[in-house]
């Protein structure tokens, strides 16, 4: 069978899980891969890691020259350090490209950068995480933090919903007389706290 | 005799109720860190760090400090009774540890771990307060080039004993450094690399590096690594206390061969992790049981252990005496002194007697603490380690997260934790050593304006690196290190050339 997008994954929206009626066996086997695929070689990743050094390099190069790695009457200018900086990383860099390109010429020592499953398993961290550092930003962070704990909780670890709150609000509240009561340190707080007077 | 005058002397200043008290609170806050995973004695410090602001500096770094004795004594515990490193230097404790756990000698193995890290950590300490006043004096003398010289050699070591790719060293290492110069130029007041950013102005804090790296790269690793802990259940009485106490002089030869490995490598920037494994390594090669490492020897769990807390204590040296830190740990430290107001260097022993004193003495009690602590509270610790980890792994984020935040009140901070926390687990899969990165960030600008500093005296001439014999030897040792690796890969090409015509 011929996959329209060339990518090994059903395309976006149309045949769901959820979508009985037309089911295809077949697909459903290339959307269930098994878990030890590699999704990216580690030799890819060398290369578009040495490759982003580079043109991190290029970058600080390019602003040390911009406001002067020269010398001026007073001695060094502002860039003058960190133009060398951006040299190095541009050379050394550039030799990890080159041998993480010839290590990819050689197919044999491809190895696997990470695997599907182990790859979800890292998101499932990772994305409830960013979610959880934008709730910092819009409700402040002990309603953020609670909510996060909590839903974690739930949907990751499988717990029950009243023992998955009472953790997160027993933390939050927890952070909340730490921080707020004893250390008087202020975080980041949302409307439900300026409501209740803080 | 001055130097047992000053120890007496800060005795006298550590052993307030207040300070042992928070030497208490330290070293059972760092045996939780060194048991949770994604919490390790760098970015524990660095979360609390903004906790101590209000203290006065020398009970501040007496908690502080003992966080880190904590952390190091809590590394033995998950790599014994779970066969997880809760640390990188623990993980040679797992090869007899957990060996020793699974024979029902938990208790035994677990004796003999605190009891050899507090050898190798009492061993270090005592080095320490006869040595570093010595190193600091003599560091006095230096100049701008000398100093540029040692940070040369710190980094250039880095170089020459990574075991991964020196070039990959030597591009985290800039990255470190490159870091470090964002923000405003404290000289001439320029903006550098911040592309037209104003939250960028500030600088990165390598605080919230340290968080990120070190945290949050790590609870992504764990996830991916899928690990479970299953352990082994620890009962530590006092007659198996006593019972392995009896055996333990049986290692003197051991401990006292740990005891120099780890020194020398904490002074040196190699660090614990690999004064570890030497230490091993080393014991199995000479010891009569070499045969028996492996399979639950105690000797194996002593010779790691001892040589990783002499490091690990050994590493505060270079960072007490001229201001440059032996370990990310150090680093952190480093970074505390510079934030509560004071300057790290040779000039501190002399300006800040009691601060330093103090904190040497803390060295002493915190570890008799600490001992005290992780032999009678092992139970509870192994229970938290069976809290789940969708339970666990929140909330070190939420906590990272707050630390981050707290580092400078900013929001930026925690977006940057968070890319921090990717980049970390890309470098780690990658082996990008991640300590040069961050003792880059924390002494670049320190670097840098020795560097300045040095070639205003010259007008720009690098000979000022050869100018007299102290600079021109340190400045010669720190190129030979550079250059190490690619002698040795002349040589070891050389010698498959010879091997390949025979």
């Amino acid at each position: 069978m011929v996959d329209p997008n060339g990518t090994g994954l059903p395309p976006e929206g149309s045949q769901g899980h959820a979508c009985a009626p037309d089911h295809d066996p077949d697909r459903e086997r290339v959307g269930a891969a098994p878990a030890t695929q590699p999704v990216v070689t580690t030799s890819t990743m060398e290369i578009v890691v040495a490759g982003l050094f580079l043109l991190f390099g290029v970058g600080v190069m390019y602003d040390s020259y911009r406001i002067g790695a020269r010398w001026a009457i007073d001695g060094p200018q502002s860039g003058y350090f960190p133009f060398y900086i951006g040299a190095l990383i541009c050379l050394s860099s550039s030799v990890l490209l080159v041998q993480g390109v010839r290590q990819r010429m050689r197919v044999s020592t491809r190895g696997s950068f990470v695997q599907r499953g182990p790859l979800s398993d890292v998101l499932k961290v990772l994305i409830p995480a960013v979610g959880y550092v934008l709730g910092i930003q819009l409700i402040g962070v002990y309603v953020a933090s609670a909510v996060y704990i909590a839903l974690f909780m739930v949907f990751i670890g499988r717990f029950r919903a009243l023992r998955s709150t009472l953790v997160g609000v027993g933390v939050a509240a927890f952070t909340f007389v730490l921080f707020e009561l004893w250390f008087r340190i202020p975080l980041p707080k949302g409307f439900l706290e300026r409501a209740a007077g803080f | 005799m001055a130097e047992l005058q000053s120890l007496l002397n800060g005795f006298a200043i550590a052993l307030t109720w207040y300070n042992i008290l928070l030497m208490f609170i330290g070293i059972t806050l760092g045996v939780l860190i060194g048991v949770l995973p994604g919490l390790g004695g760098a970015n524990g410090i660095a979360i609390l760090l903004p906790l101590t602001f209000t203290m006065s500096p020398t009970s501040a770094i007496i908690m502080l400090s003992c966080i880190y004795w904590g952390a190091l004594f809590g590394g033995a515990i998950t790599s014994i009774l779970f066969n997880i490193p809760g640390e990188p230097w623990s993980v040679a404790t797992t090869f007899d540890g957990y060996p020793m756990a699974q024979q029902g000698r938990a208790g035994e193995a677990l004796t003999a771990a605190f009891t050899g890290s507090f050898v190798g950590a009492l061993v270090a300490v005592v080095m320490i307060t006869f040595l570093a006043p010595m190193v600091a004096r003599f560091a006095l003398q230096f100049g701008p080039p000398e100093y540029f010289a040692v940070y040369l050699l710190a980094f250039c070591s880095f170089v020459g004993m990574s075991k991964g790719s020196p070039w990959k060293t030597i591009a985290a290492m800039m990255l470190g450094f490159a870091l470090a110069a964002v923000g405003m130029d404290t000289v001439t007041g320029q903006l550098r690399l911040t592309f037209g950013s104003m939250e960028l102005m500030r600088g990165f804090d390598f605080l919230i590096a340290v968080i990120g790296l070190f945290g949050i790269g790590e609870i992504l690793l764990t996830m991916e690594e899928g690990l479970e802990f299953k352990g082994k259940k620890a009962k530590i009485s006092a007659r198996v206390v006593l019972d392995t106490w009896k055996q333990m002089p049986r290692f003197w030869a051991t401990s006292i061969r740990s005891c120099l490995i780890g020194c020398w490598m904490g002074i040196t920037p190699g660090g614990a992790t690999p004064a570890s494994f030497m230490s091993y390594g080393v014991a199995r090669q000479i010891s009569k049981n070499g045969k028996n490492f492996g399979k639950g020897e105690m000797e194996g769990v002593v010779a790691p252990e001892t040589a990783a807390h002499a490091a690990g204590t050994s590493a505060l040296l270079p960072m007490l005496a001229l201001g440059i830190p032996g370990s990310p740990t150090a680093a952190v430290l480093l970074g505390g002194l510079l934030i509560w107001g004071l300057q790290p260097g040779p000039l501190l022993f002399v300006e800040q007697p009691d601060f330093v004193w103090g904190l040497i003495a803390s060295m002493y009690l915190g570890n008799i603490v600490g001992l005290i602590v992780v032999l009678t509270t092992v139970p509870f610790f192994a229970a938290i380690l069976r809290v789940p980890f969708s339970i666990i792994a929140p909330v070190i984020i939420v906590v990272c997260a707050i630390g981050a935040y707290t580092v400078n009140n900013a929001m930026l901070d925690v977006w940057l934790m968070m890319l921090f926390g990717v980049v970390g687990y890309v470098f780690k899969k990658l082996d990008y050593p991640m300590a040069p990165m961050v003792l880059a960030l924390v002494l670049g600008d320190r670097a840098e304006d020795s560097f300045r500093q040095s070639m205003l005296m010259s007008q720009g001439s690098v000979t000022i690196l050869w100018s007299n014999w102290l600079v021109g030897s340190i400045t010669a040792v720190a190129l030979a290190l550079l250059f190490w690796p690619l002698w040795q890969a002349i040589v070891g090409r050389r010698r498959r050339a010879v091997a390949g015509q025979a």
